[in-house]
């Protein structure tokens, strides 16, 4: 167990202090859980409205190098090559054995790549990165740097308003501007499935920032508790829940994120055995499920088909606030992947039925122009 | 006048005669957060004080809810299992969770009052 006096705080700490946060431990930080309206009601103003997160536990590091894309292929199945300037891309780090090291956004921002990784793997990704690329890429790490999620259909308001020219950036764009006077890099993107902005900030800027977002009459705090149910409902796997080194990309569900020519190429750590996954389908996949009844699923749960036997687990499970009720995924043998197949979720000894459904429960609103 | 007991795990009871009702406190219900689910036992089951009496679930997690005192389930509350944010709401009124027929209606004595139960929160801050 980590000891209280342990935890970091993000540099926006004593912001939600001020805001009567509920803190957690959360990635060895003292993190918001929520604030005073609760994690249903910031989940709700988040779909609806739009809330402002602090995300700065997670990783943001630099990339540098004339090869730097071509490096960073070495470690991920994603096409870094031919990202273009402004442009950013999800994708994960692989093992040999193509399971998951974690899933990390990745911008191109002309003179270097912009990285942001998980708050849990940070350490790790970072050693990774930089003994594997050792010689062909510098890593450059940005520990003191605060990171803020804007999320909700009302974002692109109110950056519009502190930095015009973020409104009319499209889904996975990323430049460098001045948002209330403070020079950021943003990113249209974010991990609430609704249109939204990922803001970078130095450590001299970050506080006034933060203040000026929160100051926007439309803008409400909301913590870690509403981000994972938002995730959820948008079908957006969580790295140790959902993912991890022993769930291959194919596996869940994460194809799309195999660039045409790695598929072709390969060359990345494990890509013989995510690539035959590929080509011949893998023996599980992450799924959405949805109970029938009102109890929610956690992660762990078993999973029978209808008669009984075990075809898998869950892997995250919850409350879905704009679902109105309980959602889950998980992993089940593939014979039982399709959509509409009935199973069951064993919740404390009891078999309670549930339906495979197709992802996300609510549907992504990214802007696209 | 009814009397209320309240535990160190934080559930309460009313003593109304010889039946007791049953339900968290306060301090309980902002620890959990909202609550989205609430799994009540059947009627005419049979409780010992410290026997697991309901389940609650929060957005983050499931909990057990302890029964403070010995009985038979007597009545639920269906309009908790149907609205578990009445519980967020009004932990000690209309979110009571089971009435049930005390074994011994002394039982309760041993356990905190209201003011030793507010003391016992405070310690834990």
């Amino acid at each position: 167990m980590t000891n209280a006096q342990d935890l970091k705080r993000t540099p926006l700490g004593s912001f939600h202090l001020r805001l009567n946060a509920k803190i957690v431990p959360f990635a060895g930080y003292e993190m918001p859980l929520h604030y005073e309206e609760g994690i249903i009601t910031e989940h709700a103003y988040t779909r609806e409205h739009v809330s402002l997160f602090d995300v700065s536990h997670m990783g943001q590091a630099i990339l540098r190098g004339a090869d730097a894309a071509a490096a960073l292929e070495t470690l991920v199945p994603g096409d870094i090559q031919d990202l273009p300037p402004g442009k950013m891309r999800y994708t994960v780090l692989t093992n040999e054995q193509g399971g998951i090291l974690d899933d990390l956004m990745v911008g191109n921002r002309g003179s270097h790549l912009f990285l942001v990784v998980n708050a849990s793997r940070k350490e790790h990704d970072f050693k990774h990165i930089a003994e594997r690329l050792a010689g062909r890429a510098q890593l450059e790490l940005l520990p003191d740097h605060a990171l803020l999620a804007l999320q909700g259909p009302l974002a692109a308001q109110v950056m519009g308003r502190l930095s015009p020219p973020a409104r009319h950036m499209m889904f996975m764009t990323c430049e460098n501007l001045t948002v209330a006077d403070a020079p950021c890099c943003v990113a249209r993107s974010g991990y609430t499935g609704e249109d939204g902005f990922e803001i970078s900030v130095g450590p001299e800027d970050c506080k006034n920032l933060a203040h000026a977002l929160i100051e926007e009459t439309e803008v409400n705090p909301a913590g870690l508790g509403a981000r994972d149910t938002l995730r959820l409902e948008a079908g957006l796997p969580l790295y140790g829940n959902d993912i991890d080194e022993t769930t291959t990309p194919v596996e869940a569900g994460l194809s799309w994120i195999i660039g045409k020519r790695r598929r072709e190429e390969g060359g990345f750590p494990g890509s013989d055995i995510i690539l035959r996954q590929l080509a011949e389908g893998a023996t599980r996949r992450l799924v959405g499920l949805k109970p029938a009844g009102r109890v929610p699923a956690r992660a762990h749960t078993i999973i029978t088909d209808e008669s009984g036997n075990e075809i898998g687990h869950v892997t995250s499970g919850s409350y879905g606030p704009t679902v109105g009720g309980p959602v889950a995924m998980g992993y089940v043998q593939t014979a039982h992947a399709q959509p509409g197949t009935a199973v069951r979720l064993m919740v404390r000894g009891k078999p309670e039925p549930a339906q495979v459904v197709k992802l996300p429960f609510v549907p992504h609103r990214y802007f696209k122009g | 006048m009814a009397i209320t007991r309240f535990t160190k795990e934080h559930e309460w009871v009313r003593i109304e005669g010889d039946e007791g009702v049953v339900g968290i406190t306060s301090y309980a219900q902002e620890q959990l957060g909202d609550l989205v689910y609430i799994e009540l036992p059947e009627i005419g089951a049979e409780i010992a004080a410290g026997d697991q009496l309901a389940v609650v679930e929060s957005v983050k997690a499931a909990s057990e809810v302890y029964s403070p005192v010995s009985g038979t389930v007597a009545a639920t509350n269906q309009a908790v299992a149907d609205n578990p944010a009445q519980v967020n709401a009004d932990p000690l009124g209309e979110g009571w969770f089971v009435r049930l027929k005390l074994r011994d209606p002394d039982e309760a004595e041993g356990l905190m009052d209201e003011d030793a139960y507010a003391v016992y929160c405070e310690g834990l801050a």
